[in-house]
């Protein structure tokens, strides 16, 4: 699905902020990228869909190069991959139902965007994926009205209207409460999996990536330093991503927290 | 789950007899504007011969022949730049203090409102108009014209400042017991110095700039001078003092910007 | 803050004796220019006109009162004027002043070394010249009149409302515009989607802003023949018509505190 080959990231500044990562993404797949911040995790998904410029290497999303795209192509190929944004990014002062719907701004020309009118059928997904979240009745709402928790599902509606194979997800849950945190990480997770969609995860909290992922990258420094399952996460891995620190509570939350987790699975849809 | 749902911007007016009233009534306006407005074409249309002339005069403009008198009106104007942003600041100090809610006593506080509305109501030019009846012409009349046009700007911005500050910060310095003017010198002044520098900076600027047409009323300063070459149809002159002050006023805005980094 | 071991006591000082006195040097050079201009404007001020200042306003004052209130019939054309010069000046200056902006503006600008100083010097040269010498120009080159007056209240506000909306513009939220063009979005879609929504707010409080300061400023643009009520201040103050000169200035305040309410209720109902 997702090939990255030896990206390289250099800042004008003389920063290397990637130095020469490897990966690879099968379709399906959700993927928590961790690591402390300063290691790249943020300039990494940036590259893929050319946000950031890379310096060097390749990134191919289904045998497509996307490092040499031309500005069109490039557009097309930004279609196919869904972002999810830290702060949300929404565009505070149009409407949850804008906001959803500017997820189609690559498949609509300027006039239709411009005068909202919509072809039917992406009016009729953006209600259908606004009532997966269960915020359909807030579609004429601005987006600056909205709690963190809401506005991160509109979020994450206006990436899955993009009809994308991939998702690339930035600190989704970093302005969240814990229990909302929660509550999105299930909901991307859920969707990723009715769609098939792989993702990308950037998160900082150990412990919900290794709640929610089935595979973990272990990012320091601008270089791959783990890859592996969740329960592979021992204490020296962390060490050697985060540096020294007692780490034998995180290591044990974990297990208990992924057994309570169990039974509140139905709290995406209670609490709007 | 299929069922068509429609969807439609929703109006930025959500009451449709105001929205369209609004609309209704800004046509015509347009129209009453335009239909009112009386325009000799045929002079307008000379002027833009006139209008080419006058930009042709830029390349390149006339700094020499009237130099003498372009030399004095710019440092006039320069003169009364410099003391009626002095005064008309130490002079809204008091007014701004006084004017701000959360410092002063409800009759002081109405009393400098007062004087701050009074002196912001009428543009500087007219202001000027009076002072050369009363002062005579010459660059005082213009001074005051300014100063008095400083006081209403700086004293009601300074007013405002002061009220939206940090109450937090202003308590803490009270409740180490300190007297009213140690209070505004340790509470008060350190929060609102930096933008009022920038303000007193930025009112520099406005008095230059207003100093350029008091002239035009006898006020002093370069605007007689640039009246003179209008009226003489000297456009080179014209816009060579036109250059002038755009040189000046940028030369202001760059050190301002400079003083201002300097100062935070 | 400066602290130094002397002895067994440690001192303190606000600030390095460099710098202090480098602030000192500052006042004393502030201080000496003040007084010099101040020396030279008193050379060229009469005063004996100034000690005879008091009585004279108070003669003035008496031959101001009462007001001509019969002189209003002809201040309603004039008045409209005004506010016809204001209110077109400002949607003229809106118009040429959207595109001057993001071309100014650091992230909008198509071209840094090019376009953006352009379009800055633009700025610079509307905001440097008063509107009154804007009207000057206007008039000697189109002739009097409420056309000279429109245009120089646009020329004039240009600046004003492109620099203001090119701050606005740099100051916006770029992890919105990001958003957008995560999306695939084209150019233009990102400036409507992603940067005017953003913008709108400090645009329409500019325009109201600045429509404020042109109904001040247009009053007096008669005075050099650009149309308005400055035409008849100028007419009612050279044919010593003190008790008209006193009507127009009520009107004038009257415009001018009724234009402040109302752009201030503008103002709150956007905001």
């Amino acid at each position: 699905m997702l090939r990255i080959q030896h990206l390289v990231k250099q800042y004008k500044t003389g920063d290397q902020a990637l130095k020469s990562v490897s990966l690879e993404v099968p379709k399906g797949q959700v993927l928590a990228l961790i690591g402390p911040s300063g290691a790249g995790k943020s300039t990494l998904i940036r590259c893929v869909n050319r946000l950031v410029e890379p310096t060097s290497g390749s990134i191919e999303l289904a045998e497509l190069n996307l490092v040499n795209l031309r500005s069109g192509e490039l557009r097309k190929a930004r279609r196919r991959m869904g972002m999810i944004f830290q702060e949300y990014a929404l565009v505070e002062r149009l409407s949850v139902m804008e906001n959803v719907l500017s997820g189609r701004l690559g498949y609509v020309g300027f006039f239709r965007s411009f005068f909202r009118k919509y072809p039917q059928a992406d009016i009729d997904e953006a209600f259908r994926l606004l009532e997966r979240v269960g915020l359909d009745h807030m579609a004429d709402k601005r987006a600056d009205e909205l709690s963190g928790g809401q506005r991160q599902r509109v979020g994450i509606c206006r990436a899955l209207m993009q009809t994308p194979d991939l998702l690339l997800v930035d600190e989704p849950t970093a302005s969240l409460d814990p229990k909302t945190s929660r509550q999105i990480m299930r909901l991307i997770c859920e969707l990723c999996e009715e769609r098939q969609l792989a993702a990308i995860i950037n998160i900082h909290d150990v412990l919900l990536a290794q709640m929610f992922a089935k595979r973990i990258v272990g990012l320091q420094l601008g270089e791959i330093v783990y890859d592996g399952p969740p329960d592979g996460m021992s204490a020296e891995v962390l060490t050697q991503i985060y540096g020294e620190e007692d780490w034998e509570a995180t290591i044990q939350n974990v297990d208990d927290d992924a057994e309570g987790s169990e039974t509140n699975i139905e709290d995406v849809q209670q609490a709007v | 789950m299929s069922t068509s749902r429609h969807w439609k911007r929703p109006p930025f007016i959500k009451n449709p007899t105001l929205r369209w009233g609004l609309m209704v009534c800004v046509v015509i306006y347009l129209a009453l504007a335009f239909g009112t407005m009386e325009i000799n074409w045929t002079r307008t249309s000379e002027g833009i011969d006139r209008g080419k002339k006058f930009l042709g005069a830029f390349f390149p403009p006339d700094f020499t022949s009237r130099w003498e008198s372009i030399y004095e009106g710019i440092v006039e104007s320069l003169w009364m730049t410099v003391t009626s942003t002095v005064v008309g600041i130490a002079l809204s100090i008091p007014v701004g203090l006084g004017a701000a809610r959360n410092l002063s006593i409800k009759p002081v506080y109405y009393f400098c409102r007062g004087v701050l509305a009074v002196s912001r109501t009428f543009p500087e030019i007219i202001l000027a108009i009076f002072f050369v009846k009363l002062f005579g012409f010459g660059p005082f009349a213009g001074f005051l014209a300014l100063s008095i046009g400083t006081i209403g700007f700086y004293g009601k911005l300074l007013a405002e400042d002061i009220e939206d500050m940090d109450p937090v910060q202003a308590e803490a310095v009270k409740a180490t017991g300190a007297g009213w003017l140690q209070w505004l010198n340790y509470a008060v002044q350190p929060q609102v110095m930096p933008r009022m520098i920038g303000l007193g900076m930025y009112r520099l600027d406005i008095n230059f700039r207003e100093s350029a047409v008091v002239g035009i009323v006898g006020g002093g300063g370069i605007g007689a001078t640039l009246l003179t070459s209008f009226d003489r149809y000297e456009f080179d002159s014209a816009a060579a003092i036109l250059l002038i002050i755009i040189g000046i006023v940028m030369l202001v805005e760059y050190s301002s910007g400079y003083i201002r980094q300097w100062v935070q | 803050m400066m602290t130094s071991l002397h002895g067994s006591k440690r001192e303190w000082q606000r600030r390095a004796t460099g710098k202090q006195l480098m602030i000192w040097a500052g006042w004393l050079i502030g201080v000496a220019i003040f007084v010099y201009c101040w020396r030279l404007i008193s050379d060229k001020t009469i005063w004996m006109f100034v000690e005879d200042a008091p009585r004279q306003a108070a003669d003035l004052a008496e031959r101001m009162v009462p007001p001509k209130w019969s002189y209003m019939e002809q201040l309603w054309q004039p008045v409209w004027d005004t506010l016809n010069i204001a209110t077109l000046g400002t949607a003229m200056a809106i118009i040429i002043a959207v595109p001057i902006a993001f071309c100014a503006a650091r992230n909008t600008t198509p071209s840094r070394v090019f376009v953006r100083p352009i379009a800055l010097f633009i700025i610079v040269s509307s905001r440097s010249i008063n509107s009154l010498i804007w009207a000057l120009m206007l008039v000697t080159i189109i002739g009097p009149g409420v056309l000279a007056g429109v245009i120089a209240i646009g020329l004039r506000s240009v600046g004003f409302c492109a620099k203001l909306l090119y701050e606005a513009i740099e100051e916006i939220d770029p992890a919105q515009v990001e958003a957008i063009t995560a999306t695939g979005a084209s150019g233009a879609q990102k400036l409507t989607y992603g940067i005017v929504p953003q913008i709108l707010p400090a645009f329409a409080g500019i325009s109201v802003f600045r429509w404020d300061i042109n109904i001040r400023e247009s009053t007096v643009l008669g005075l050099v023949g650009a149309g308005g009520i400055g035409l008849q201040l100028d007419a009612s103050i050279s044919t010593l018509a003190w008790t008209q000169v006193s009507l127009i200035l009520l009107v004038i305040l009257a415009t001018v505190i009724l234009s402040e309410w109302v752009s201030a209720r503008i103002r709150h109902a956007i905001i």
